[in-house]
């Protein structure tokens, strides 16, 4: 059993609405000194066995096909120790 | 002659299907009932790929819709000519499918919005606004909360210079999408998806307050008939 | 860990239960070990706590609600009265209506988005439950201050929840009230309606008959939602530290509600069930009392059996688990396996968990061990009743007496075009369009109406199979003063009937039936049950004068902060019906060269008023008089003359009374206006709020007819003027440019709001 970890994030390029809103709260809410925020989505998957690199590579089609839409956004795989 | 077949697909989540079977019916074509879990298009003459929230819009707006059973026949399909048109979640399903380029996201405002929205139609050539006049400017409901169209720079000046761009809005962009896209269409002109509501807009007493919805259904009819 | 099983109950009589943390009081808690004749087991103490408390049981409301019973008019369209789910009423041609409007309050403070969108999939269910398609919804709203903090924090969540909820739904959202009061900070008040079509000869109740049927769970897992409670109960009966502390909030699963009203009206469909009903409050525990008491009388019922999406959940947090988007169905055993084929054809789980027995006893079992057996009756519907002391408020005779008379009135037309201005622009008045564009007007397509207009108006005929042959319509408005109520919770009642009732009949539907949500502070305090004993004496009393029954509704107390209590607030809801559809009023003015009309009297009444509230902060004297035999005769003049053909467009008039009426019929159309006032004194005429009045648009050739029409039935017929022009005038005083109007108009709420 492992469990691997999918962040998908929206292209740098593309406008991220709801990070802009929580970026222009966090200073009416009294904090300073952050210049920018993304939101994006974290996917964990539990696996049946190893994240070795057959199961890595299944989950990386996993996330081109269905978790991330690659039009717009990026993703990046890690397994959790 | 026997009617016109439109298929209506129904997926879970699908909302607007009741209205899009009616609007297809005034026109004076046969709505035919098409279920996401059965390989079969039941040999219709076109597809309406109506709105709603499709698996409750959940990981993205028609992310999950688009692996249904029923799309490995119509995404074949619709790329051989058949006419499909998707409207709203229709739309976003048609992008993640990639029978149409770009992607639908959250709306610049972040509300859902509700409105009686002027569009003006840029493209007269496609299966379903061939009965529209170029430039001219009508009333749809728009009802969305991830309808800000997007693409990269390539794809959108490809857009712009084959007139693919199929409507925009006009009065103000209601959710901040590139170039004002309200709607395109694939290279063929078969595939139509828009973020606005014709099926809406059919009748006096309901809906919004316009019948311009109507010129979508008698622009496929008379593709249908003339085919 | 022990599990507190019945045998185990008798062997240890003795054992401390927190009862009191579970909210009941001493005596309530022995007459569970008198109906039981032992101590209660913590499951069974579960499930008395919940359904005997005010929210399940109406301990304190009871008395009083009884008088919507003993006092209702004679209806022939009273199908299914109070006391089940939801009211129904036969709307003609074979079909019937069924509407319930409830309270989601203070989940809606804790959590303003996940509470009202609960809100709406509690009162959805309801709606199912009684065989119903689910068709429309309104929200009728209430904030503090609109620029108060906690109202932009709030506000704005409620308006997400509910349209996140009711769009992904696809119901139309066609109307309701959004309302700003410094008094309801820290206590909104989120009332969700919800109105169902049906066949009149195919009903559904929350019964269980036939030993041997089955019980079947279907919709969501069940987790640790809203179980905050049982989390107390559950600590005392094992290790403490190994309980942590479960959520109060609940968490609603839109999509799963769409699949579960599409997989109920295919179960309906099929004839596969017996008796039904929806998992709300109390979860299990008040669906399986309900049904075996309703029904032969008994239940068997494993609770291992209990789909649940947190494996460490114990029976009692089963029992009380508020988990969303459930229902359970009682099942013939010939029909389970067309039952289970139709919750799989829609991705909707669904486990048979018990049957119906005919012991007279609710037993339930875990791990083989019996740790409910109870009379399900006793819970269900023998809860405890009290009849709590009333006390006029001290302060209530000098509220009265300080009446708006002494207030500063404007006097020359610049002063009045500037009040005009000043109320058009408050938050109270002002456009709602930031709120009501979040959500979904349209979906199904049977929307004739929706808001701004005085009524939402579903043509029927296409809303479900088999309708096409009808021409009818439903028409429903709510309304509400919580201002006109704490001045006079008697008369205030009566006006909130009287308007919803005035804004069906403006949409030319006939009222039909009523549904209330009654909000008010703490039943302990005898200052606030005067108000709600008031409030509901005036309300049965008008809906007798009116001739509509009260079909069901919902009581929320408590709503306050420490001692300070929100306005009584009833909320009522109006149902009513229109013949020919195709005959419905629009709101407004429609077009130009229409005659303006107004139909009733103007008094001097500006008690409670927009004006008094807006421009002075004052609140004090009495309400307008309720003339509900006035009200009667304008709404059958309304219905009269739109199925003659007579209007062309129409507005009650109410808050801000003909002043605000002018300008939002001018908004309406986008056409303005020339008028001349009726009356002496130009203030009274534009803002008292006297009730029985409303603003109509006719041909001019209609004039007379209309004018006839009132002569007989005794309603007051004034032509003030004609539409037409780009600005509202009121002749010798002022003009305002229709274009300046909308600015005011529409600029405040997404100035406060974003």
């Amino acid at each position: 059993m492992a469990r691997v970890i999918v962040d998908v994030m929206l292209k740098p390029e593309i406008l991220d609405p709801q990070g802009q809103a929580i970026a222009g709260a966090l200073p009416r809410l009294g904090f300073s000194g952050v210049s920018a925020v993304r939101q994006g989505k974290r996917f964990e998957l539990e696996l049946d066995g190893p994240a070795d690199e057959a199961a890595l590579s299944d989950v990386r089609k996993m996330a081109e096909t269905l978790l991330a839409n690659t039009v717009i956004e990026d993703f990046s795989i890690k397994v959790e120790e | 002659m026997s009617a016109a077949r439109v298929g209506i697909v129904t997926f879970p989540g699908t909302l607007d299907d009741q209205d899009a079977a009616r609007a297809v019916r005034l026109a004076g074509a046969e709505a035919v009932p098409l279920w996401h879990a059965d390989r079969d298009l039941r040999g219709v003459d076109a597809v309406f790929l109506p709105g709603g929230f499709s698996y409750g819009d959940y990981l993205r707006c028609g992310a999950i819709s688009r692996f249904a059973p029923l799309m490995d026949e119509l995404i074949p399909a619709a790329r051989g000519g058949l006419p499909v048109l998707g409207t709203c979640n229709g739309f976003q399903i048609l992008c993640e499918a990639h029978l149409l380029p770009g992607a639908l996201t959250r709306n610049a405002g972040l509300h859902y919005v509700c409105r009686d929205q002027r569009i003006r139609v840029e493209n007269t050539d496609t299966a379903w606004t061939c009965e529209f006049a170029p430039g001219q400017e009508i009333v749809l409901p728009i009802k969305h909360g991830e309808g800000r169209y997007v693409a990269d720079a390539a794809t959108l000046a490809v857009l712009e210079s084959e007139g693919r761009v199929v409507f925009r809005y006009a009065g103000g962009n209601p959710n901040g999408s590139l170039g004002d896209i309200a709607g395109i269409t694939n290279e063929a002109g078969n595939i139509v998806g828009l973020m606005p509501h014709p099926e809406h807009a059919v009748e006096e007493l309901t809906g919004a307050p316009s019948v311009d919805g109507r010129g979508f259904f008698t622009s496929i009819l008379k593709r249908l008939v003339n085919a | 860990m022990t599990l507190d099983t019945v045998k185990r109950a008798l062997e240890t009589p003795g054992e401390r239960q927190p009862y009191a943390e579970l909210g009941m009081k001493d005596d309530e808690y022995q007459r569970v070990r008198e109906i039981l004749g032992r101590r209660p087991t913590g499951s069974e103490l579960a499930i008395y706590s919940v359904m005997w408390s005010e929210h399940c049981s109406y301990k304190s409301s009871k008395v009083h609600l009884r008088q919507f019973g003993t006092k209702a008019p004679k209806s022939e369209a009273l199908l299914v009265g109070m006391g089940e789910n939801a009211g129904v009423v036969d709307i003609g041609d074979g079909w019937a209506a069924t509407f319930k409007i409830e309270s989601h309050n203070h989940p809606s403070y804790v959590e303003p988005h996940q509470g009202a969108a609960t809100g709406v999939g509690g009162i959805v269910r309801d709606i199912m439950s009684m065989g119903a398609r689910p068709i429309a919804v309104m929200d009728s709203l209430r904030f503090g201050g609109a620029t108060q903090p906690d109202t932009r924090r709030v506000l704005p969540g409620v308006v997400e929840g509910i349209g996140g909820y009711g769009n992904c739904l696809g119901l139309p959202n066609i109307g309701g009230e959004v309302v700003f009061d410094p008094c309801y900070i820290g206590n909104p008040l989120v009332n969700a309606l919800c109105v169902g079509l049906l066949r009149k000869d195919q009903i559904k109740l929350a019964t269980a008959p036939g030993p041997g049927n089955k019980v079947v769970l279907f919709g969501a897992r069940t987790g640790a939602d809203g179980i905050g409670g049982a989390s107390v109960l559950a600590s005392a009966t094992f290790e403490e530290e190994s309980q942590a502390k479960r959520p109060a909030v609940q968490v609603g699963d839109p999509f799963m509600e769409k699949l579960l009203i599409e997989c109920c009206l295919e179960l309906y469909q099929a004839d596969v069930v017996v008796g039904i009903q929806d998992l709300g409050a109390a979860g299990v525990s008040c669906a399986t009392t309900e049904l075996a008491a309703k029904g032969t009388g008994g239940m068997r019922v494993n609770l291992n059996l209990v789909p649940l999406r947190d494996p460490t959940l114990r029976p009692e947090e089963i029992l009380m688990s508020e988990s969303q988007e459930r229902m359970m169905a009682v099942v013939a055993p010939d029909d389970i396996p067309a039952f289970m084929a139709i919750c799989d054809k829609w991705d909707v789980p669904a486990t048979v968990i018990g049957e119906v027995t005919d012991t007279g006893r609710l037993v339930m079992t875990w791990d083989g061990d019996v740790i409910v057996d109870i009379p399900p009756g006793t819970a269900a519907d023998e809860g405890p009743v009290y009849e709590r002391p009333l006390v006029e408020p001290a302060g209530q005779t000098a509220l009265n007496a300080a009446g708006p008379c002494r207030l500063p009135r404007p006097t020359t037309g610049a002063e009045l075009r500037q009040t005009l201005l000043t109320l058009l622009g408050s938050p109270n008045l002002a456009s709602k369009e930031w709120v009501t564009s979040q959500y979904d007007r349209y979906v199904r397509g049977n929307t004739v109406l929706a808001q701004p207009a005085d009524a939402g108006m579903l043509r029927i005929s296409e809303v479900m199979p088999g309708a096409q042959d009808t021409d009818r319509g439903i028409a429903l408005a709510t309304d509400g003063n919580g201002r006109y109520a704490k001045l006079d919770p008697y008369t205030g009642a009566q006006l909130a009937l009287a308007e919803a009732y005035r804004n069906v009949a403006v949409s030319g539907a006939s009222p039909l039936a009523v549904t209330n949500c009654l909000n008010f502070g703490s039943p302990e305090d005898p200052e606030v049950m005067w108000q709600f004993a008031e409030a509901v004496r005036g309300l049965a009393d008008a809906c007798r004068t009116l001739g509509v029954p009260v079909t069901g509704g919902n009581v929320s107390f408590y709503n306050q902060t420490g001692t300070d209590a929100i306005h009584p607030t009833p909320v009522v809801g109006v149902l009513g019906v229109i013949d020919d559809v195709s005959r419905r009023v629009r709101p407004g003015f429609v077009a130009g060269d229409l005659r303006v009309v107004l139909l009733g009297e103007t008094r001097e009444e500006l008690g409670g008023s927009e004006w008094a509230h807006v421009v002075h902060g004052h609140l004090g004297g009495l309400p307008p008089r309720a003339d509900l035999e006035a009200e009667r005769r304008l709404a059958s003049v309304l219905t009269t003359a739109a199925a003659d053909g007579l209007l062309e467009g129409s507005h009650d008039l109410s808050d801000g009374g003909l002043a605000i009426a002018l300008a939002e019929s001018c908004l309406a159309g986008g056409v303005g206006c020339t008028v001349t006032l009726p009356g002496d004194d130009p203030f009274v005429d534009l803002f008292s709020e006297s009730a029985a009045r409303a603003l109509v648009c006719v041909r001019p050739e209609a004039f007379d007819p209309l004018a006839e029409l009132c002569a007989r039935q005794g309603v007051a017929c004034h032509g003030l003027g004609v539409t037409g022009g780009t600005a509202l005038s009121i002749e010798n005083l002022f003009g305002v440019p229709v274009e300046e109007l909308r600015e005011v108009h529409t600029k405040t709420l997404p100035g406060i709001f974003g």
